[in-house]
Order: structure tokens, then sequence, then C-alpha cells
């Protein structure tokens, strides 16, 4: 695939974009997975590392006005829709100066400034939240539009087919984008979905619907940028089905393949297609280092400012409990 | 019936300007459209809100008025719905998501409690909720297991969630207008019975303080605590308490949370005797919760007596006979108040006559 990658026409601007991006989300997942023996991270962490192409891909089309809604496994969207790092590593932390206040950690990451919705640790229960955000920018004669990121899992949730059924009935501006991992914690696919029709079954609901079985980000890349300004035009939703492989356990800095459930031959063949390894290559040295050393440079800042900040008080406890 | 309400509330002077009696059912239609004037980002969703019955006409002329932008039905997809509500209202809306029955927020539970009621606190008070979630508890008529549940205590144990439950007109439309300008879920039971009940109430908009209880009437011998509906029921049992000489201070707390216990400790310290009666079942219910905290607050004070009453330890069941041995009524509050008053009397009940007279006779459904 590399070569045909490199036998298409890269825009270099947007292949350096992008790789900033992937660049930003895996290592930033590789310092939180260096880092999280020492306990200093007191959150359960849902590493990203493998996937964060998809939300590279679609976030670098959205405005700062638009939403994305995220899940548990949510550092990827958070960054690639422009979150601040120093408040999310902080807020893993625990810290007062995290994007929850340390009240959330990394299972509930927000940015209201980068329209992050708030992310849920209850599989499938941000897609309806989503949803009504989509509502009420069209509600408000907005231009700006939602994009809901959530698993293969999510989509056995009743939840999911019922906002599906409500965005299309309303033509509402969203993109839903599934990430398919093929496993929900340990259990693949295959004992719990009765067919992988998944397309087939949205598309049902009279919504568009594409499946990407590859990690080709910049042809995921350009079917975003299509479908996004069908959605700005009134069209109604879209559905994408992106496959994807978690490349570390469902919870936790580490890798699983001795577990059982699955084995490392099947996780090599996606590493092999790798979109950080590939674009980078496409990269020129010079343009790739300066890249990754931005990036390894900010890295840095965030966890020492994660370091230095301040735990919030205990009398803080209950700030937060009602809105005023 | 009535005449209780009417003494009520028409003595208050609140510069509210011209009043006049309204139904229930009209106080809780006013409140929406004029909140709904005063504010674009007002709207009303759930099943049936817009069709010619418009829940038991409590939403109608809202359609004509506002559109149907503004008010619309939905799927029958509660749990999605309450979703999709709680995230127009994160994005600036301040919508108003209606149930026919109580019991149909089963179906929301999820969304209430770990994405409404959570979300202000979760992320640091980077969102907010602005959400109210109309519903309607039935009774009579067999509405039986699935339509009669009072389920407040559950969301009463939930922080970040409002709970309010008015028991007369009035209340309904200052307390609906509070709800819909407060910036968190706040969970609003009516009661199906209440609906036709009429009470002075102000044309003109007002809002009420949530966490203000109300003293219904002023009496020394026994502090007896109503919840919605059983308010009513309450105030029923005061007058043939009344004619035994017995001095009952009626307290609706209007608001389960906030909740005034203030105002209930207050009464306790003067009559020494509290009786909660609530229309939901009471093991680990609103009237345990009041009833724990007068303990807490009034415990090596001095001796006190108190009582729970509420739903039968059952399911609510539909034939009339088993239905009216389910729901406490006038008769068997004061029967309990009076022995609660007269520890060494022999027990004493109502005049029939009289029980029958004060049970509400008006409601004849089908829904």
């Amino acid at each position: 695939m590399s070569q045909d990658l490199l036998e298409k026409k890269i825009d270099p601007g947007r292949a350096a974009r992008l790789y900033q991006t992937l660049s930003l989300i895996r290592n930033t997942e590789e310092h939180v997975a260096q880092v999280y023996p020492t306990d200093k991270i007191k959150s359960p962490i849902h590493l990203t590392i493998g996937q964060e192409f998809i939300a590279a891909a679609v976030c670098d089309h959205l405005t700062a006005n638009d939403y994305v809604a995220a899940t548990y496994r949510g550092h990827g969207a958070y960054l690639a829709k422009g979150g601040s790092l120093k408040e999310m590593v902080a807020e893993m932390y625990g810290k007062q100066t995290g994007c929850a206040k340390g009240r959330g950690g990394s299972m509930h990451l927000i940015s209201s400034g980068s329209r992050v919705i708030g992310t849920s640790a209850v599989v499938g229960t941000g897609i309806p939240v989503a949803v009504g955000h989509a509502m009420a920018l069209k509600m408000q004669n907005s231009k700006d539009l939602v994009v809901c990121f959530f698993g293969d899992g999510a989509t056995e949730e009743g939840c999911f087919l019922e906002s599906i059924n409500f965005a299309a009935l309303k033509k509402l501006p969203i993109l839903f984008v599934c990430e398919n991992n093929f496993y929900a914690i340990h259990e693949p696919l295959e004992k719990r979905w009765a067919t992988n029709k998944l397309c087939e079954r949205v598309a049902t609901y009279g919504i568009e619907t594409r499946q990407f079985k590859q990690p080709d980000i910049l042809a995921l890349h350009d079917y975003v940028g299509d479908a996004l300004t069908k959605i700005r035009k009134g069209d109604g939703p879209a559905f994408i089905e992106c496959q994807a492989y978690r490349w570390r356990e469902h919870v936790g800095p580490c890798e699983d393949y001795d577990q059982g459930y699955r084995d490392k031959d099947e996780a090599k063949r996606w590493m092999d297609l790798d979109p950080y390894e590939h674009l980078g290559s496409g990269l020129t040295q010079i343009e790739r280092e300066r890249i990754d050393l931005e990036v390894l440079t900010k890295i840095n800042d965030a966890f020492e400012f994660a370091e230095a900040s301040a735990f919030p008080q205990p009398e803080a406890l209950y700030d937060f409990n009602y809105a005023d | 019936m009535t005449s209780t309400m009417q003494t009520k509330t028409s003595g208050l002077d609140n510069g509210q300007g011209k009043q006049r009696l309204l139904p229930y059912v009209d106080a809780l239609k006013e409140a929406v459209a004029q909140e709904m004037s005063a504010d674009d980002s007002v709207f009303v969703m759930g099943l049936d809100v817009d069709d010619h019955r418009a829940i038991q006409g409590s939403t109608k002329g809202l359609l004509e008025e506002f559109g149907a932008d503004r008010i619309f039905t939905t799927p029958l997809s509660e749990d999605a719905m309450t979703g999709i509500a709680i995230g127009a209202a994160m994005a600036g809306m301040r919508p108003i998501h209606v149930h026919i029955r109580m019991d149909f927020l089963l179906l929301c539970m999820n969304q209430l409690i770990n994405i409404g009621a959570k979300s202000h606190y979760m992320y640091g008070g980077e969102t907010k909720v602005p959400l109210v979630v109309r519903c309607m508890i039935g009774k009579s008529w067999g509405q039986g297991a699935q339509h009669s549940q009072g389920l407040h205590s559950l969301f009463m144990h939930i922080p970040g969630l409002k709970v309010v439950a008015p028991s007369n007109a009035y209340d309904a439309k200052g307390m609906l207008i509070q709800a819909i300008r407060d910036n968190n879920p706040v969970i609003f039971m009516e009661h199906r019975l209440l609906y036709g009940t009429k009470a002075f109430v102000p044309e003109s908009s007002y809002a009420l303080e949530f966490g203000k209880a109300r003293i219904c009437k002023q009496g020394d011998d026994i502090t007896i605590v109503g919840i919605s509906n059983m308010v009513m029921e309450v105030l029923r049992a005061e007058e043939l308490l009344s004619e035994q000489g017995i001095g009952v201070e009626v307290i609706d707390p209007i608001t389960l949370v906030p909740l005034d216990m203030d105002t209930i400790i207050q009464s306790v310290r003067k009559t020494r005797r509290l009786l909660v009666v609530d229309n939901a079942w009471t093991n680990c219910g609103t009237s345990a919760e009041i009833i724990a905290g007068v303990s807490e607050a009034l415990a090596g004070e001095f001796m006190f007596q108190v009582k729970r009453m509420g739903f039968a330890a059952t399911t609510c069941p539909t034939t009339p006979v088993l239905e009216d041995a389910f729901y406490p009524n006038p008769a068997t509050i004061a029967e309990n108040a009076y022995a609660m008053v007269n520890l060494n009397a022999s027990p004493w009940k109502p005049d029939p006559e009289k029980t029958k007279l004060a049970y509400q006779t008006e409601f004849k459904g089908p829904f």
C-alpha cells in the first residue's frame, strides 16, 4: 500500500498536516503509556493507538464551530479537533487545570472552546447527545455540523438505531463515524453480530453509507470532505464505517497478545499498514523530523504543566453539583 | 375539592396582577406558552405533544401558536430522545421533554442519570443541561402496575437532578416556569388527578423559588407532609381531624430536590409528631428520607413520633376494590394521625359518609 499511497498525487501540505495530527496523538499516547506505571496518571486510559488516523482524517475538515462527539477512547478525537493537550494531560493527572478540572479523567474529556462534546464511559450514550447538538444547530439555523465517533459495540445499543432514525427523519447535520476495531473489550464481532452488514443496516434509514476496510487515511480524507459538504448543504446525515485495529489492550498501557483472545499476526497486518509510518515516509526527512520535534516539545510541555499543576482542594468537592 | 385550594391561594397579594380560577392543566399550558414567547430557545418534544389530544390538553394550542419546529412529536425512542434533548440543552436550547406517564421514564434512566445529572459535574462546569422532563402519574380507572408509579425517590437519590411535584395550579405554573429557567435537569411530576383541580393563578408570568415548602394549614398537634397528589388527600384528612379537635399542620414541600427540611423541622419542633404521606412506596422513599432528616436534626432535643404512609408494598392492582386498598386516602390518613395524637385512646374511624364526600370523585377514564 505504501507504493499506492506514494503514487497518488499527495498534496504535500495536506500530508504534513495529517501527519502532524497523527504524530501528536500517537506520541502523546506513547508518552501516556510510558508514564502510566508511575501511577501519576490516576485514571483508566483507553488508548487509540492504531486507530488515530480516523479522527485525524475527519477532523481535518472541521471548522472551529463544528462539534465533535467521541467516547472514552477519545484522546484522538479530542486532540484532532484542537482540544488543549495540556488540559488533557492535566485531566489524566487529576489536576485542577484539567479540561474537566479533575472531575472527569481520561474518559470524560471536554473542550467547550474547541467544541468537543463531553465524552462518556457508557458505550453508545454519546450518540444521542451528539444528535441533540445537531438538532440544536438546525433549530438555530446554523451552518455548523456535528461529527459523532463511536465504536462497533455502540452499534449494538438500542439508542444507536434510535438516533440514526431520528437524525435521518429530521435530516440533521451530522456525520456518524463508526470506528470498527472488531472487539468489544475482548469479545469479537462474530460472537456479537448476526451479520456484518452494518452499512446496509444503516442504509435502510435512507442514509448514505460508506465502508473503509483499509486504514487509507487519504481516501478517507477525500471522502469525508465531500460528505461534509453535502451535510452542510442540508442533505442530512451520513454514515461511515472505518475498520481499524486497536494495538493495545482495551484499557491500560500494554499490549495483550499473550491473553489468547486475539493474536499478533492479526495485529501485524494492520501495523504494516500504519498510516503514521506511511504518511511519514512520504515526507522529506527534514520535514518529518521538524514535525516530530515540534510535537515532542509540546508533549513535554504538557506533561510538565500537568506535573506542576495543583490538585483541587477537598473543600471543592461539591463544586459543579448544580449549575447556577 | 377545589374550595380548599381557593382559600389556599386566593388571599395572596404577590403583585402578580390579575388572578383567575384556572385548572392545573391550563396552568401548565400557560407556563410553557409564556416561556416559549419569552425565550426562542424553549421548545417542547415528546410523543403526542402535537396531536389533537395534546397530553390531556396540557400542550393544547402550542402548535398553532409556535409552529411545528418548536413543538413536535418523537419516535417511541425514549432512551435516544432523552439523550437528544440533553444534547440540545448542552448546545444552548431549553427543551421540555414530555412523557404521558412517569413509568416511561424508566426507559430514559441511562441518559437522565449517566449523562443529564452528571454532565455539569463530570465536565468540571464546562457544560449545562437546562432540561425539563414533564411526566404524569396516573391513578384510578385501572391505570395499574405500569401507569401509576411515583418514581421520584429514584431521581432524588441522584445528585445533579432536581425534582418538583406541584400539588395545585398556582404552584404548577410558577414552578414550571422556574423549571424551564433552571440550568439543570428538572424532573417535573404532575398527577393526573390534579389536572382538573383549580386554583387562583395570575395571568402574568411568574417563577416560584425552588426549595421553599408551603405551610398549607397551621396546627399544633401533628405535622403532616403530603407529596404531590397526597397534599390533596392530606387536606381532606385535615378537615376530618379538625372536627375531632386535632390541629394539623399541613406541609407541601413542592420541590423534593431541593427539599426544604427547615420548614418541616420547625413544624415538628412545635407538634412533636410527624406523618409523611407519599404518593409512592415507603421503602427507601421520600417519606423515609424526610423522617431520617428530621430525626438527624432533632435527635436528643426531645422525643417525637414519626410515621410513613404511601403505596401498599405491592404492585398497583387495577380492580377498584384492591386499588382503593393500595393508596392512602383521607380516612386512613386521618385514622393514623388520630392514633398518633391519641396514643392511648381506642381507634377512631371517620364517618364513612364524610370520607366519601372528601374523596376524589371527579375523575373518569379512560386516561
